[in-house]
C-alpha cells in the first residue's frame, strides 16, 4: 500500500484536531474522506501530504516514514492540490504546469529536458487545457483554472493525489467534469486518489471507500454501500437523511438536521 | 464526459508563443541599447566633453594624458560602481518582490537601509574616519536583515508577514534613535552623514568597485540561479510545499542574496532609493512574471536605471546625489506604471 498513517494525530498550535488515525490508501483506489465541517478532514489531508507535521504517530509512504524522506523524494511520489490556490498573476498555464517537474529538476537547472516537457504536455492533454497553454492562469475561468492546478498535479507524476475540496468552487457541470476526469485518471492510470469531498453524494458516486470523520476521529471506513445507511450518515453529519436508489447508484436525500448528541452517536 | 468549453477567442497558440518570445527579444535590445547608449554618453559627457575619438585613444592609453585620467580615474570607474550598485538593487528588489508575493517590497524593506544608516551615523559620530563607512554599512544592514529573520521564525516557519511586519518594526526602531544621534550631533558631522544616507555615486573609484564589484557578481549569479525557487514561492505556501519546496531553506537562500546584494550596493553608494522598488515593476510589464526572466532582466535594468539617473545628476549645473535623482524620478515613474498596470489589467 502507498501511504499509511499510524496512530496519526496534529493539529494547529498544541490543539490536536487529528486524533488516533489509522488509515491505510491502497493502490489504484479512490477514498473521500467525509465529515462534518471542523471534523479534521482538511487536516488529515494536510498530514498525509507532509504540510503539517504530525503531534503523534506517523505517516508511512512506500514503506518509510514521511519525516525521515526529503520533501522532493514525497513530492516525486505525492502531489497535493490544496483547496484554494494563490493565482502567480502573469503566468501562463504551460508555464504553472511546468512548475509541476520541480521535484524532478535539479533546484538550478532552468528548463525543462525532454521527459519532462513530455510530461507537462500529457499532463494538459489529459485535463484538455492544451489550447490555453499561453494564456495567463488569470485569464481562465473557475472550471479552467481548477484543471490547470490539476494538471500541475500531474505533471508532478505521483501515485498518489490528494484533492482537498477540489470542486467546491465549481458549479455542477465543472464539478462533473473534473470528477469525471479524475476517475478516467484513477482508472486508466492507476493513480491512487484521495478527495476531501462536501457532496456525499459525488463522493458515493466516485470513491472506491469512503473514510467518514467526526470530532478529529476516523468514526468509519468502507465501501460506500456499506457507508450509506441513513444511520451511518446521521451519526457522522447529524442529519435525518433517506437512501434513494437513483439511475446513478444509491444517493442520500438529507431530510433535516437534528440535535447532536454527545457520545458521538446521534439519535436517529 | 461533456466536451470541453473552447472559447472563440481562443488565439492560436503559436502567435501567443511568439508574442512572447517577441516580447523577450524586445527587452533585450532596448536594455542592452539603452545600457550602450547611457555607458557612452556617461564616458563622453561632463565637465570636460570628450569626442568618441578622444575616447577611444584614451582607452587605449595613446591620447591626451589628462583626458586618459579623466577616463580611467574619474568616468569609468563611476560608470562602473553605478551600473554594479544599480544592478545589485534591481536583483535584490525583484528577488524581495517575489519571495515575499509583495509589490511594495524593496531591497531595504527588511531593515537594511535603517541598520545601515543607523551604523553610518553612530561611525560618523564617533568620528572614525570615512573609511570605515562602507564596511559599518555593510555590516548594519547584514545584522539587522539577521534580526529580522531571527524575529520571523517561529518554530520551523518562517511567515511571509512576520518579515515583512519585522522589517517596518526594526526600520521605525533604529530609524528614530539614528534621528536623534543626527540631532545631537555637531554640523560638519550631519553634512557627512546625511550626504551617505541620500546616496550619491561621487567620487566612487576603483576602491570601491574591485573590492565589492566581485561579490555582487557572484551574489547577482547565485541570486538567478534562484529564479525556480521564487516562481514556486509564488504558487502558495501549501502548493510550494507540496512541490518539495523547504519554505524555511527557500526563504532564508533568497533573503541571503537579496540581502548580500543590497548591503553591497548600500556599502558603494548609501541609500538610494526607488530604483529597487520601480525596476521589478517595470521588467514585469516588459517580460511578464515568470522570474526566471524577471531576474535576469532586473539585474539589467538596474544597472541601465541607475547608471541613468547617475548621468542626470552628474551632468547638471550642479551635481546633485544620486539618491535625489532617483527618489525625484522614482516617484512619478511608479505612479505612472501604477496607472498603465491598472489600465492594461497586466
Amino acid at each position: 500500500m502507498p501511504v499509511e498513517a499510524c496512530q496519526l494525530a496534529g493539529g494547529y498550535g498544541d490543539r490536536p484536531i487529528v486524533e488516533a488515525v489509522n488509515l491505510s490508501i491502497q493502490t489504484g483506489e479512490w477514498l473521500s474522506l467525509l465529515g462534518a465541517n471542523g471534523s479534521g478532514k482538511s487536516t488529515l489531508l494536510r498530514l498525509l501530504s507532509r504540510i503539517l507535521k504530525p503531534q503523534g504517530g506517523s505517516v508511512i509512504l512506500d514503506g518509510q516514514d514521511i519525516q525521515t524522506q526529503s520533501p522532493t523524494t514525497i513530492a516525486r511520489k505525492l502531489a497535493l492540490l490544496p483547496q484554494q490556490q494563490t493565482l502567480p498573476e502573469g503566468l501562463t498555464v504551460y508555464q504553472l504546469v511546468s512548475l509541476g517537474r520541480s521535484p524532478h529538476q535539479p533546484w538550478w537547472k532552468w528548463d525543462l529536458d525532454e521527459d519532462g516537457r513530455r510530461k507537462v504536455n500529457e499532463a494538459l492533454e489529459w485535463t484538455e487545457i492544451s489550447h490555453y497553454r499561453d494564456r495567463p492562469v488569470t485569464d481562465l475561468s473557475g472550471g479552467e483554472r481548477q484543471r490547470a492546478f490539476l494538471a500541475l498535479a500531474l505533471a508532478q507524476d505521483p501515485k498518489i493525489l490528494l484533492l482537498d475540496e477540489p470542486t467546491t468552487f465549481l458549479d455542477l457541470h465543472y464539478q462533473l467534469q473534473l470528477l469525471e476526469l479524475l476517475h478516467r485518471l484513477n482508472r486508466q492510470q492507476k493513480l491512487s486518489i484521495v478527495t476531501v469531498l462536501h457532496d456525499i453524494n459525488l463522493a458515493v458516486r466516485y470513491s472506491d471507500r469512503l473514510a467518514l470523520m467526526r470530532q478529529g476521529r476516523l468514526w468509519g471506513v468502507g465501501t460506500p454501500n456499506e457507508m450509506l445507511t441513513p444511520e451511518t450518515i446521521g451519526a457522522v453529519f447529524e442529519i435525518e437523511t433517506q437512501i434513494l436508489n437513483t439511475p446513478v447508484g444509491p444517493q442520500i436525500c438529507p431530510l433535516s438536521a437534528i440535535a447532536p448528541a454527545d457520545n458521538g452517536q446521534a439519535k436517529v | 464526459m461533456t466536451s470541453t468549453v473552447r472559447s472563440p477567442s481562443t488565439p492560436p497558440p503559436s502567435t501567443q508563443k511568439r508574442t512572447t518570445k517577441q516580447r523577450i527579444a524586445f527587452a533585450t535590445a532596448l536594455l542592452l541599447v539603452g545600457l550602450g547608449l547611457i555607458v557612452f554618453l556617461s564616458l563622453t559627457q561632463g565637465s570636460v566633453p570628450l569626442t568618441s575619438g578622444e575616447i577611444v585613444n584614451a582607452l587605449l592609453r595613446r591620447g591626451n594624458p589628462i583626458h586618459e585620467t579623466i577616463l580611467w580615474d574619474l568616468r569609468l570607474p563611476r560608470v562602473l560602481a553605478a551600473l554594479v550598485v544599480g544592478a545589485a538593487l534591481g536583483l535584490s528588489g525583484a528577488l524581495l518582490q517575489g519571495m515575499l508575493r509583495n509589490g511594495l517590497a524593496s531591497p531595504f524593506l527588511l531593515g537594511i537601509s535603517a541598520g545601515a544608516g543607523l551604523v553610518v551615523v553612530l561611525v560618523v559620530g564617533v568620528g572614525l574616519l570615512q573609511i570605515w563607512v562602507p564596511l559599518g554599512a555593510w555590516l548594519g544592514a547584514v545584522l539587522t536583515t539577521l534580526m529580522v529573520y531571527l524575529l520571523a521564525r517561529r518554530g520551523t516557519t518562517i511567515s511571509v508577514e512576520r518579515l515583512v511586519l519585522g522589517g517596518v518594526a526594526f526600520s521605525s526602531f533604529f530609524g528614530a534613535i539614528q534621528s536623534l544621534l543626527l540631532l545631537m550631533s555637531p554640523d560638519g558631522q550631519i553634512q557627512a552623514a546625511l550626504n551617505w544616507l541620500i546616496g550619491s555615486l561621487n567620487g566612487r573609484g576603483w576602491n570601491e568597485v574591485t573590492v565589492v564589484g566581485p561579490g555582487i557578481l557572484l551574489a547577482a549569479i547565485a541570486g538567478c540561479l534562484m529564479a525556480r525557487q521564487v516562481n514556486l514561492l509564488s504558487l502558495g505556501d501549501d502548493l510550494a510545499t507540496g512541490l518539495g519546496t523547504s519554505l524555511v531553506r527557500s526563504r532564508c537562500l533568497i533573503g541571503a542574496v537579496a540581502t548580500l546584494l543590497a548591503a553591497s550596493a548600500v556599502s558603494i553608494a548609501g541609500l538610494i532609493g526607488f530604483v529597487g522598488l520601480i525596476v521589478p515593476h517595470g521588467v514585469r510589464l516588459l517580460v511578464g512574471t515568470d522570474y526566471r526572466l524577471v531576474l535576469p532582466f532586473s539585474t539589467l535594468a538596474g544597472a541601465l536605471v541607475l547608471s541613468a539617473a547617475d548621468l542626470v545628476a552628474r551632468v547638471g549645473p550642479v551635481e546633485l546625489p544620486v539618491g535625489v535623482v532617483t527618489a525625484v524620478m522614482g516617484a512619478p515613474v511608479f505612479i505612472g506604471l501604477l496607472y498603465r498596470r491598472r489600465a492594461g489589467g497586466a
